[in-house]
C-alpha cells in the first residue's frame, strides 16, 4: 500500500520575513518539495517609477531593516554609475566602514541569537541565556558595537540618515570614531574566540557541489566593490550581472527565484564570498577560520555559522584599520546632477549579493528599476539542500524533519522581507 | 518556589521590512532584563516557540494589504489585552503605501511575470483602519527608546511619556541650527512628530518626516514655503509622499500638489 506523508512548517521563525515549507512524500520518496515566501509583495520596483535619483537610497533601505546598508549602497552606486561619477578614497573607506558596521551588527544577531540556538537543541537566545547568560551578554555586545558604528556614521543603526549619493551627509568626527577603538578590539578578539567555539558544534554530514558567486576585489575582502566571479569561471563587471541571470516567477513563492542562465542556480552570501575570496581573508581571519575547523573549501551549508563568525573576524579587524586611519574628508560628498543613463550597483549585503539597476530620465527621474535580493538567488539552492536533509531523515518524526529543515533554511540567513517580492513546512505523506 | 506569572508579550509582522521588531533585539542592554519581567509567547523573529493567547501585550509591526491580513489582524485583537502597532508601516501603511495612489493592477504587472498568483488589496493601511489599537508608535524606524518607555509604562499600568510636538520644537531644545533659515533645505520638521532624537538636522540634512504628521500640523504652510524656497509642486508632492505618505494630513497635502 503507498504510503504518503506531508510535512508543514507554517511559520518560519528565526529569519527575517515569512516563509513557508511544503514537502510531499510518497513511499518513502520526496515527491514534491517547495521552500515558499508568503510575504506580501510591496512593489518597489513599481512605486520607484516617477522618484527623484536622490530619494532612492532611502526608500529602498526599507526593504531590509537588517541590512539597510546593502540598499542604501547599491542604490547610491547604482546612481553615481548612471551619472557617470565617482567618490573620493576617504567616502570609499568611510563606506566600508559602515559596511563592516551592518555585516557585525547582522552577522552577531545571526550567529548567536538565530543559528547557535538550533545546534544546541534549543528554541531561542533566551533559552541559551538561561544556561549561560554570560555567554548571550556577550553576543549582544558583539552585535552592539556594529549597531554603534552605524550610528556614528549615518546616525542610527535601522534606516541610517547620514548616506546618499555621492556619499555622505556629514563626515563623523575624528574623535567620534576614535572613541570606538576599544570596543572594536574587544569585538576582535570575542569574535575569534566566537569561531572557535561554533566550531566545535556537531554538523549534519551534507556537502553540495554549489556554484558560487561573489563579488571579488583585488586588494581586499570584497564588500562594498567588485567584479562578480563564480566558482564555475564567471568573471564579469557588475553591469553584465543581468546577461547572466534570470529571475522566474513560481506560483508557491511571492519572491522571484533568481537563477543562472547556464540553467544552474547560484548559491551567495557567506559560503560563497569564503570559498571564492579564501586568499582575500586576512591571516587573523584565515587562522580563525583553522581554529574553527574549516579548511579553504567549505561546502557544508551547516558550517555557514563557522563562516559568519571568520567574517565577523574579518570586518571587526577591517573596521579597527579604518577607524585608527580615519582622517575627517574635506568633503563628505561628491557634487551630483541628474542626467539620463543607466546604472548598475552591486554589494555585498551579509547574506550576499544585492543586486540594483535604474534608467533614469534627463531630469533624474527613474524611468525603471530592476532590484535582485540575496534570499531571492538562493532559494532554488535552499531548495536542492532541503531535498537532501529531508531526505536523509526520512525515518524520523516529523517534528525532528521540520526543526533540521527549518535549521537547513536558516543556514542561509534568509531575508525573507528582502526576498518578496519566505516559511511554512508542508509535510504532505499522503 | 513556583516562577511569578509574568505579564505575555507577543510581537507580529504583516507588510513590512521587519526594522520596527529588530528594534526589540536592537535592545542588546535591556534585551534580557525585559526577558525578566516579560513572557516572550510570540516573537518568530527571535524564537520558535510559540505559546497561544491571550496575550498581555501585543506589539504589531507591518501594514494591512491582503485579504488574509484582515482577517489576522481581527484574531490578533481577540487574543490581546494591548494592541500597540509599531512604526509607519503599521500606523499609517508604510511606503507600500504608495499603491494606494496608483493601478495596483499595473503594479503587479510591473513586478510579477505571473499576476494571476499574486493575492493582495488595492491599498496598503494602517492597523488602525481595521481595528481598535491601544497605542501607536511613531517611526520609519521606532526609536528604541521610546519602545523601552512604552514597555515600561505599559507594565506598570501607566501612560507611555511620548510627544506630539514638532521636530522644530526638538530641533530649538537641542540647539540644532535651523537648515530650513539657514541654509534653505527643504525640511518637513515643522509638520512631523518629534521622537527620533533630532538626527536629520544634526547630519546637516532636512527632516524627511519618518514619525509621520504632528498633532494638527499646518502642512499648507510648510508647502507654501517649500514653494518659495524653489520647490515645484512635484517636489512638494514627493517630500509629503514617502514613508507616512497614508497618513491623513500628508496624504491631503500631496494631493493639492504635482
Amino acid at each position: 500500500m503507498a504510503e504518503t506523508r506531508t510535512i508543514k512548517v507554517e511559520a518560519l521563525a528565526r529569519v527575517e520575513g515569512e516563509g513557508s515549507l511544503h514537502v510531499k512524500v510518497r513511499d518513502g520518496k520526496i515527491k514534491e518539495l517547495h521552500f515558499g515566501i508568503f510575504e506580501p509583495p510591496r512593489f518597489f520596483e513599481a512605486f520607484l517609477r516617477g522618484r527623484d535619483f536622490r530619494e532612492v537610497p532611502d526608500i529602498t533601505a526599507r526593504i531590509c531593516g537588517i541590512c539597510p546598508i546593502a540598499y542604501l549602497m547599491g542604490a547610491s552606486q547604482a546612481m553615481e554609475d548612471a551619472l557617470g561619477i565617482q567618490v573620493t578614497k576617504p567616502i570609499r573607506d568611510l563606506r566600508r566602514l559602515i559596511y563592516c558596521g551592518e555585516w557585525i551588527e547582522s552577522h552577531a544577531l545571526h550567529v548567536y541569537m538565530l543559528h547557535a540556538p538550533d545546534f544546541l537543541g534549543l528554541a531561542d537566545a533566551l533559552e541559551l541565556a538561561a544556561v549561560d547568560r554570560t555567554l548571550v551578554e556577550k553576543a549582544l555586545r558583539l552585535k552592539k558595537i556594529g549597531n554603534e558604528i552605524l550610528e556614528v556614521i549615518g546616525g542610527r543603526a535601522i534606516h541610517p540618515v547620514g548616506l546618499k549619493v555621492g556619499g555622505f551627509y556629514k563626515a563623523p568626527k575624528r574623535k567620534e570614531l576614535r572613541a570606538l577603538e576599544d570596543s572594536l578590539k574587544w569585538g576582535l578578539e570575542t569574535s575569534i574566540a566566537t569561531a572557535k567555539l561554533v566550531g566545535g558544534f556537531e554538523f549534519p554530514e551534507v556537502e553540495q557541489d554549489y556554484n558560487f558567486m561573489a563579488l571579488r576585489h583585488p586588494d581586499e575582502y570584497a564588500i562594498h566593490e567588485g567584479r562578480l566571479v563564480t566558482s564555475r569561471g564567471l568573471d564579469i563587471p557588475v553591469r553584465d550581472f543581468l546577461d547572466h541571470v534570470e529571475e522566474e516567477h513560481v506560483p508557491w513563492s511571492n519572491a522571484l527565484h533568481g537563477y543562472a542562465k547556464d540553467g544552474s542556480p547560484h548559491h551567495v552570501g557567506p559560503l560563497a564570498r569564503y570559498n571564492l575570496n579564501y586568499d582575500k581573508l586576512s591571516p587573523t581571519a584565515q587562522a580563525a577560520a583553522k581554529d574553527g575547523g574549516l579548511g579553504p573549501v567549505v561546502r557544508n551549508p551547516f558550517k555557514s555559522i563557522v563562516v559568519r563568525s571568520v567574517e565577523l573576524v574579518q570586518v571587526y579587524e577591517d573596521a579597527l584599520k579604518l577607524v585608527r586611519d580615519y582622517e575627517e574628508p574635506d568633503k563628505a560628498c561628491v557634487e551630483v546632477e541628474p542626467k539620463a543613463g543607466e546604472g548598475h550597483g552591486c554589494t555585498e549585503a551579509p547574506r550576499g549579493i544585492c543586486y540594483h539597476r535604474y534608467k533614469l530620465d534627463k531630469d533624474g527621474s527613474v524611468l525603471d528599476a530592476r532590484i535582485i535580493p540575496p534570499t531571492a538567488q538562493n532559494q532554488k539552492v535552499i531548495e536542492l539542500d532541503l531535498v537532501k536533509v529531508v531526505e536523509a531523515n526520512l525515518a524520523k518524526d516529523d517534528d525532528t524533519i521540520k526543526w533540521r529543515a527549518e535549521q537547513a533554511i536558516r543556514n542561509y540567513d534568509p531575508c525573507i522581507s528582502c526576498a518578496t517580492h519566505f516559511l511554512k513546512l508542508e509535510m504532505d505523506r499522503g | 518556589m513556583a516562577e511569578r506569572k509574568k505579564p505575555k508579550l507577543a510581537v507580529w509582522k504583516f507588510s513590512s521590512c521587519d526594522g520596527c521588531q529588530l528594534s526589540l533585539i536592537d535592545c542588546e542592554d535591556e534585551l534580557l532584563a525585559i526577558a525578566d519581567e516579560v513572557r516572550i509567547s510570540y516573537f518568530l523573529e527571535a524564537t520558535r516557540k510559540v505559546e497561544k493567547g491571550p496575550y498581555d501585550i501585543s506589539l504589531v509591526e507591518g501594514s494591512i494589504t491582503t485579504p488574509h491580513d484582515i482577517k489576522a489582524i481581527r484574531e490578533v485583537r481577540k487574543q490581546s489585552k494591548v494592541l500597540v502597532t509599531i512604526g509607519a508601516c503599521a500606523t499609517a501603511g508604510g511606503i507600500q503605501a504608495l499603491r494606494n495612489f496608483k493601478n495596483v493592477k499595473e503594479f503587479i504587472r510591473c513586478v510579477y511575470a505571473h499576476p494571476e498568483y499574486i493575492d493582495t488589496l488595492t491599498t496598503s493601511t494602517a492597523v488602525s483602519d481595521h481595528v481598535h489599537v491601544d497605542f501607536e508608535l511613531r517611526g520609519c524606524p521606532i526609536s528604541k527608546h521610546q519602545l523601552l518607555e512604552l514597555l515600561n509604562a505599559t507594565l506598570n499600568g501607566r501612560k507611555p511619556n511620548v510627544s506630539h510636538h514638532s521636530q522644530c520644537i526638538e530641533c530649538k531644545r537641542n540647539g540644532v541650527v535651523c537648515r530650513m533659515v539657514a541654509a534653505g533645505t527643504p525640511c518637513l520638521g515643522p509638520v512631523t512628530q518629534a521622537g527620533c532624537g533630532t538626527l536629520c538636522p544634526s547630519k546637516d540634512r532636512g527632516c524627511y518626516g519618518c514619525f509621520g504628521p504632528m498633532e494638527t500640523p499646518n502642512t499648507a504652510s510648510l508647502a507654501a514655503h517649500l514653494k518659495e524656497l524653489g520647490q515645484s509642486g512635484r517636489d512638494v508632492q514627493r517630500l509629503f509622499r514617502s514613508f507616512n505618505a497614508n497618513a491623513e494630513a500628508f496624504r491631503k497635502e500631496s494631493e493639492s500638489h504635482g
